[in-house]
């Protein structure tokens, strides 16, 4: 009688909490509205978009070159996953296969950056709940991984390896055998995070029996990767479609049973352990050959066949060859410094004192009438025409055109054949895809990004309903996202 | 323990796609327009107007099972193809092992569609980013808002009549060209190391 009196007096509603979008534990700028009603959680809202850059936009406007580096940005944490699928879905569109060792190279790098990524994921998934001290472990191994990274290409983190046709270039000895010392030892550093977590009474509290969903509901979510196998769907496109080495190598998919935040990590836990096994047997089995197909209508050839000389530009002259140039302008339009004089059908003339050796009159000219000749600035034209005579510029002159051909190359793209296909990959993630549509240019019409962190960050409200506040952040942390990659 | 280790085998595909194909020119004569292939991989058009029934066939038939909405996504073809819009969506099978594209066509003057979150509840945020990025409506969406982009933003940036570039900075800000001058006197000097 009194509690419903004061019913009537004391309206209840749900509390509104905002979380993020600066959080620690949001792994990036995820903003979560969360409904409560006293501890639990009602409804939540998750809103994203704070990273967005239009790299959809922006592919459409790149060749299919100039798009690569895009990718790396998505998922910084595992950068090489997602070079190495953007490049398989540009080579099916083209027709093109990879040769045998870069197919190799990249199923290692492949697997590395899936164990430089879980690693990222299981020390910040461990700090969040509360572990720190398996944060401080990762990064000794992830650290590890990322040196081996700088020893093949330089970067660190955007690492761009991965070419359209292969990978940029051949991997060192040291490389191998740094690799081969560090498979050796991985095994049992998992097993030292294993004793800090796996049985730790806290953990289990905060992890068994969190977020669970069930094999049929995670389909229906869109769940990939290693958020799906927890519940137990066998689903691992380096099976069901494989590409690059996969389908010579062997290797186990680890299936959770529960679908909770235990079983997903347990899940990726043993899947760091294949990844090693992969590791190694690509190490025994890695066949001598080239590392870029050979297309040059498609691929990018090696630099230093390309340009033997990396900056031609500067030092040299040009001039007009008389005899050749038709007088036609062009080069007078392209002129930034108005440096070129001369009547029409009749020979230019280009004033040495105002030239700024921008190279733009050598690439617009259609008759090859330009030459190029050593020699600095303001130079008389009797000098020019006596250098011109010499044998010295015949390699210089090649060394340009190799630059401007190569430079052509990639601002116009390899001619794509018409038409459209999704090419799907296994990222450490989930399922990354690429559907591109080709219209026939060396641009994509249209570049579609399928983000695994987009469809997971959408399962989140499926995931927290029903759980307490602090279960959030576990729930953040089991469906593994970077909002780099969710945004896009 | 409850996490096993399982030998996932390499095995072909199920259905050969043109097989799926033909089933759905079966079942839906009169809404299939068009079948394309490009490098194995087959693409139905179809009709907007019964989307929904055509992809509850193709996710409860037992034989087909598409269980898996790989992705949602939607294509401009503005001046290019007689219907601009094309809602895609790249189905696969997890238990058979066999995918099929479906494209449904939606006219510029009438960019509405059925939604299939009913069926696929990960469409949810497919159809969002849809929405807000080439303005095509899903109606029976329960939450359709702008994702990616500011709620308050005016025009969908996929579409190819969206420009690329925004508006020149020199316009919005008077200051940008001082500075610009500034820089030009200043790059006179030489600087070293």
């Amino acid at each position: 009688m009194i509690q419903k009196e004061a019913e009537k007096i004391f309206e209840t509603r749900e509390l509104n909490v905002n979380m993020g979008p600066q959080h620690p534990a949001t792994h990036g700028v995820l903003r979560l509205v969360l409904d409560i009603d006293g501890e639990t959680i009602v409804k939540v809202t998750p809103y994203v978009g704070y990273l967005h850059r239009g790299i959809e936009k922006l592919g459409e406007s790149l060749s299919y070159f100039q798009a690569l580096p895009l990718t790396d940005r998505m998922d910084y944490v595992s950068a090489m996953s997602n070079n190495i699928g953007y490049c398989i879905a540009v080579e099916k569109l083209l027709g093109i296969e990879a040769p045998e060792r870069a197919k190799f190279i990249r199923t290692i790098v492949g697997e590395m950056s899936r164990i430089a990524n879980h690693l990222l994921w299981l020390a910040t998934h461990a700090l969040d709940i509360g572990a720190m001290t398996v944060f401080l472990y990762c990064f000794r191994e992830r650290e590890w991984i990322l040196d081996l990274y700088e020893m093949i290409c330089g970067a660190r983190l955007t690492v761009t390896y991965p070419r359209v046709g292969g990978v940029r270039n051949d991997v060192p000895q040291e490389f191998l055998e740094s690799l081969w010392k560090f498979t050796d030892e991985f095994p049992s550093r998992i097993l030292e995070y294993e004793t800090l977590i796996d049985q730790n009474r806290i953990w289990l509290l905060r992890t068994k029996g969190i977020g669970v969903i069930s094999a049929e509901e995670a389909v229906n979510w869109g769940m990939t990767g290693p958020t799906l196998r927890g519940s137990g769907v066998p689903y691992d496109i380096r099976k069901h479609m494989p590409y690059d080495a996969y389908d010579k190598v062997e290797f186990e998919v680890p299936i959770g049973t529960e679908g909770d935040t235990y079983d997903r990590y347990r899940c990726r836990m043993l899947e760091m352990r294949q990844s090693n096994k992969i590791i190694r047997q690509c190490i025994e089995k890695l066949p001598p050959g080239p590392v870029m197909a050979d297309a040059p209508k498609f691929t990018l050839q090696p630099k230093d066949k390309m340009m033997p000389i990396t900056h031609p530009i500067k030092g040299v002259a040009y001039f007009v060859d008389e005899k050749v140039c038709k007088g036609c302008g062009m080069c007078m339009r392209a002129c930034p410094a108005k440096a070129i004089t001369g009547e029409k059908k009749k020979p230019h003339k280009i004033d040495q004192a105002l030239c700024l050796q921008c190279a733009n009159c050598f690439v617009t000219c259609k008759f090859k009438s330009m030459k190029i000749v050593p020699g600095g600035k303001g130079l008389s034209d009797e000098k020019l025409a006596e250098l011109a005579k010499a044998s010295i510029p015949e390699d210089i002159v090649k060394a340009a055109e190799h630059l401007v051909a190569q430079f052509e190359f990639i601002k116009k793209g390899p001619k794509a054949p018409e038409g459209e296909l999704y090419v799907a990959t296994e990222v450490p993630k989930g399922e990354l895809g690429f559907y591109f549509v080709s219209d026939g240019s060396g641009k994509p019409y249209r570049m579609r990004l399928r983000a695994p962190s987009f469809i997971h960050a959408g399962c989140l409200p499926r995931l927290c309903i029903g759980h307490l506040v602090a279960d959030v952040i576990a729930a953040i942390g089991t469906i593994d996202i970077v909002l780099g990659e969710c945004d896009r | 323990m409850a996490v096993t280790e399982v030998r996932i085998s390499i095995h072909p595909a199920g259905l050969n796609p043109k097989d799926i194909a033909e089933k759905i020119k079966e079942k839906f004569p009169d809404q299939v327009v068009d079948v394309t292939e490009f490098r194995d991989q087959v693409s139905v058009i179809v009709k907007k107007d019964r989307i929904v029934t055509i992809c509850k066939y193709l996710h409860d038939d037992p034989l087909l099972s598409l269980d898996h909405l790989q992705d949602l996504t939607a294509a401009d073809y503005l001046k290019k193809k007689e219907v601009r819009f094309e809602v895609v969506y790249n189905l696969y099978s997890i238990k058979y092992r066999h995918k099929i594209r479906i494209r449904a066509q939606v006219p510029e003057n009438d960019t509405k569609i059925s939604s299939v979150v009913p069926i696929w509840a990960g469409a949810n945020w497919h159809e969002r980013e849809c929405f807000d990025m080439f303005g095509i409506i899903f109606t029976g969406h329960p939450d359709l808002r702008r994702i990616l982009m500011p709620e308050d933003w005016e025009g969908y940036p996929l579409r190819k009549d969206y420009p690329l570039k925004g508006p020149e900075p020199e316009n919005d800000w008077p200051g940008f060209t001082e500075v610009l001058k500034r820089s030009k006197e200043l790059r006179e000097f030489e600087w070293e190391g």
